[in-house]
């Protein structure tokens, strides 16, 4: 995992992470592999491709493939909101972009607050999860978007 | 010497000799006394050791050494070239290849110093120096064709008398044309000048100045000589023609009338002093005489050219025309064919296609400002954008004609390949190839060689049959592999063809059970496309003895994947007993194409226009179906439908009644009738990669931004038919 491990004041490892929402839950994703998030824009549709494949956009004269987090984690299809971003992510050169409900902050969470999961989270599919972190007395589901991506991680 | 920013050049340059001599060692084979391989073969060896040598790369500068020994005894007509010279000397062409190869990966040739072929190739010259010692003794009497020692006289024979001749006719012509100035036809107005300067005590002097045949330099050296005699007089002529000179369009030596005050010793003091400079001979210019002496060495020149004639070989009719008069030399020289050129690095290359691609796209962002605001938009802002569209066009065409390269420089090593297939498989077979100087994208050119590989070693171990076979059939003893490339519309086909057994479909079915592949049952049902299809799924292989030209099961399933990475296709059509043909069909470009846009369902597509024929309006009634299929009769041709709508998964949004919009589009002999919902016109897009996270679709080969940011698919019309 490419996390931006830097020493803490105290010593301690931590890394940064984008904090999305999708329906109620939040959920982090490691800031070193988030390229750019924009909102939500036109969606061209692609005939044949998997359900969780929105379809492609435009950023900026590349054309990127939008998915849903949302349905490619099990839940359902939400409705359209203002609060929605597509969060382009960088991985191995090729860029995809990921639609959440809501983008709130950066976190930084230190890595003895992150707890490995072996029991089912509550909706999403805990194979997708490098762990839980704990923040401020919440909770937050770290993803590991290699295994959300299907990418093999080098 | 730090060498190492050579090594590209060193590396391309070695390449490019490497291939020009498979291609003329193979020509030897064919005709063992053509004069003009021969010294081609010479200079390409000679500057591949120069090179090596330069590089610092002893093991390939020894070997080019040898090599060039060779090449040099069969020049001089000591050598006759045999088949198994020519065998030894593809070799050595392998063992070079190495080198390179070697090279390119790692800046260093290898250890491999190749003894053993360096001594075969040694050994041929150990034969020539036995059979060089008769050689002259044939000369000497005379009776070259008559000599014992067969071959090699009868070369040696004709060599040695036209070097002679040449020798001979030179000298002679030097006598009267060392000073060649004297051949000047001088003009009245240099007359006049003559004169005028002898009234000022100026002497006319005619000087011929002659280079060093090492120069390489000549033009500057040429300039120096005039500077020098600017410095103490003027030149008034000058054959050839200043102009010529400082283009460097002339032999090694040229010729001047010169005004001076001071003795012509000095003046010709003072061009020796120029380096490079071998002679330098002049004389008085007296008016009269020079014109008489032109007459007398006019016909001198013609009998020397006639004598040295005899000896028909380039060599001596170079020399002739070198002795001849001026105007003969000035023709040889003319401008060089070859065409100047500069290497780019392909990465310059696709970043200024990058910004070409965008230019196109903000083009088309203009005309679509342009043509949402018809009421503000005015004439000459129209104008503008017709004009930027030409511009942008031709821009584009021209950027991607530096990325074309002709297929020539892959399929060049091909009869090579046979040739040393035929030898290995003991088939006898030959390679007919077409349309070399068919033009493809220089990425697609770099991929193809590989599978046009596969195909031809598959069509000459697979495809031909034995000897004996052969005979039964009533075909021809030797086998006949064609290779024929051309363009068909946006499109170019290679196809490789032998008349060889043909595909045995049962004999395939019966391989694809054994394997497991399909079931008996499904065996029965299959048709012969489908059968034919299996060849090309991974590990197949039906050859019944492995051998090690191919039938390891690695081959027709990577010329489909990698063909298909090129967004090109791969058929087979094949008549048992009679042949097979493969047909590779392979865009011609791979950035921006010209397309129809669409609308279907609402969305908007881009459909390749180089597949579309014609565009018809159809009453719905006029659909048939023929076997559950949905076709249209038109103009003496059934057609079947394809409705994108059903395709791509969406609702048409026209009344079911209404007159159908088809695209006629086209493949090989392949019709299919698109039908769409509307047309918006023609277009010229960019195509975009979607990158990997979005599966592959038959249908869709891509995307494309249009000019209001939206991204349009891309449908690739030839996967419908």
């Amino acid at each position: 995992m490419d996390r931006a491990y830097k020493p803490g004041e105290d010593g301690k490892t931590f890394a940064q992470y984008v904090k999305v929402r999708m329906d109620k839950e939040w959920f982090g994703i490691s800031i070193a592999m988030v390229e750019n998030i924009v909102r939500l824009q036109r969606i061209t549709r692609v005939p044949g491709s998997e359900f969780y494949i929105k379809g492609v956009i435009n950023l900026r004269g590349k054309v990127v493939p939008v998915m849903s987090l949302r349905l490619k984690m099990g839940m359902e299809e939400g409705e359209e909101q203002r609060t929605n971003r597509i969060i382009i992510l960088k991985i191995d050169g090729d860029e995809i972009g990921v639609i959440v409900d809501e983008v709130r902050e950066v976190v930084t969470i230190p890595d003895e607050d992150v707890e490995k999961v072996y029991s089912e989270s509550s909706q999403a599919n805990a194979a997708y999860l490098l762990g839980v972190g704990k923040l401020n007395g919440n909770l937050i589901s770290l993803l590991d978007m290699y295994e959300v991506l299907g990418v093999k991680q080098q | 010497m730090d060498v190492s920013q050579y090594l590209e050049i060193f590396i391309d340059e070695a390449k490019e000799h490497l291939e020009n001599l498979n291609t003329q060692i193979m020509n030897l084979e064919q005709d063992g006394e053509n004069m003009d391989t021969i010294n081609e073969i010479f200079r390409a060896a000679h500057s591949l050791k120069g090179m090596a040598g330069t590089m610092g790369f002893k093991n390939m500068q020894t070997l080019t050494h040898d090599m060039e020994n060779v090449f040099s005894e069969v020049r001089n007509g000591n050598v006759k070239v045999s088949s198994e010279m020519v065998d030894v000397l593809f070799q050595c062409l392998d063992a070079l290849d190495e080198y390179v190869t070697n090279i390119q990966q790692t800046a260093d040739e290898g250890d491999n110093d190749n003894a053993a072929l360096i001594k075969a190739v040694n050994d041929f010259l150990a034969a020539s120096e036995n059979d060089g010692e008769k050689a002259p003794q044939s000369t000497a009497s005379s009776q070259a064709g008559g000599s014992p020692t067969a071959g090699a006289g009868a070369e040696e024979g004709n060599a040695p008398s036209a070097d002679g001749g040449a020798q001979n006719g030179n000298p002679n012509g030097d006598s009267n044309g060392k000073h060649k100035w004297k051949e000047i036809k001088i003009g009245n107005v240099e007359k006049g000048a003559i004169a005028d300067a002898a009234k000022e005590g100026l002497q006319a002097y005619g000087i011929s100045v002659y280079i060093q045949e090492s120069c390489l330099l000549k033009a500057a050296r040429a300039f120096l000589v005039f500077r020098a005699m600017e410095e103490i007089g003027e030149v008034i002529l000058s054959v050839p023609s200043v102009q010529d000179i400082e283009d460097e369009r002339f032999d090694k030596d040229f010729s001047v009338i010169y005004l001076t005050e001071e003795p012509l010793n000095k003046v010709l003091d003072a061009i020796k002093n120029v380096s490079e400079i071998e002679d330098a001979v002049g004389d008085v210019v007296n008016l009269s005489e020079g014109e008489a002496k032109e007459e007398g060495d006019k016909a001198s020149g013609a009998g020397t050219g006639a004598g040295s004639g005899s000896g028909d070989t380039s060599a001596s009719k170079e020399k002739s025309q070198a002795g001849n008069a001026k105007q003969d030399t000035k023709k040889v020289m003319g401008k060089p064919v070859v065409n100047r050129t500069v290497r780019v690095d392909i990465e310059k290359l696709d970043s200024l296609m990058n910004l070409v691609s965008e230019l196109i796209i903000s083009k088309n962002s203009l005309v679509s400002v342009a043509s949402t605001e018809i009421g503000t938009s005015s004439l000459a802002f129209n104008e503008q954008i017709e004009y930027l569209e030409s511009v942008t066009t031709s821009l584009h065409e021209s950027v991607m004609k530096v990325r074309m390269v002709p297929i020539e420089s892959v399929v060049t090593k091909f009869p090579r390949m046979i040739r040393d297939l035929s030898k290995k498989l003991d088939k006898k077979m030959e390679l007919y190839m077409t349309g070399e100087d068919t033009e493809l994208d220089r990425t697609v050119v770099d991929e193809i060689g590989d599978p046009l590989m596969h195909l031809l070693r598959n069509s000459a171990d697979h495809g031909l049959e034995s000897a004996e076979v052969r005979a039964q059939r009533g075909k021809p003893e030797v086998g006949s592999i064609f290779l024929d490339a051309y363009q068909d519309g946006n499109n170019v086909v290679i196809e490789v063809k032998d008349d060889g057994n043909g595909i045995d479909v049962e004999a395939v079915k019966a391989k694809a059970i054994e394997k497991g592949k399909i079931t008996p049952e499904q065996a029965e049902t299959m048709t012969e496309k489908e059968v034919i299809d299996l060849l090309f799924q991974p590990s197949f292989s039906t050859a019944k003895q492995v051998s090690d030209v191919s039938g390891r099961g690695v081959g027709l399933d990577v010329v489909k994947s990698k063909i298909e990475s090129l967004s090109g296709e791969v058929e087979v059509s094949t008549k048992l007993g009679e042949g097979t043909t493969f047909t590779i069909r392979l865009p011609l470009t791979l950035a921006i194409i010209q397309t129809l846009m669409v609308i279907v369902g609402g969305e908007k597509y881009a459909i390749s226009l180089g597949s579309i024929q014609t565009i018809e309006s159809i009453p719905v009634d006029e659909v048939k179906t023929v076997q559950g299929r949905e076709v249209i009769y038109l103009r003496g041709n059934v057609i079947p439908l394809v409705r994108l709508t059903k395709e791509l998964g969406v609702e048409s949004m026209n009344a079911p009644d209404a007159d159908l919009l088809v695209l006629i589009a086209k493949k090989g002999d392949r019709l299919a009738g698109i039908v769409v919902d509307e047309m918006i016109g023609q277009m010229e897009i960019v195509i975009k990669s979607m990158g990997k996270f979005i599966g592959k679709s038959k249908l869709i080969s891509g995307a494309t931004i249009l000019g209001n940011g939206e991204v349009a698919l891309i449908l690739d019309a030839n996967a419908m038919i």
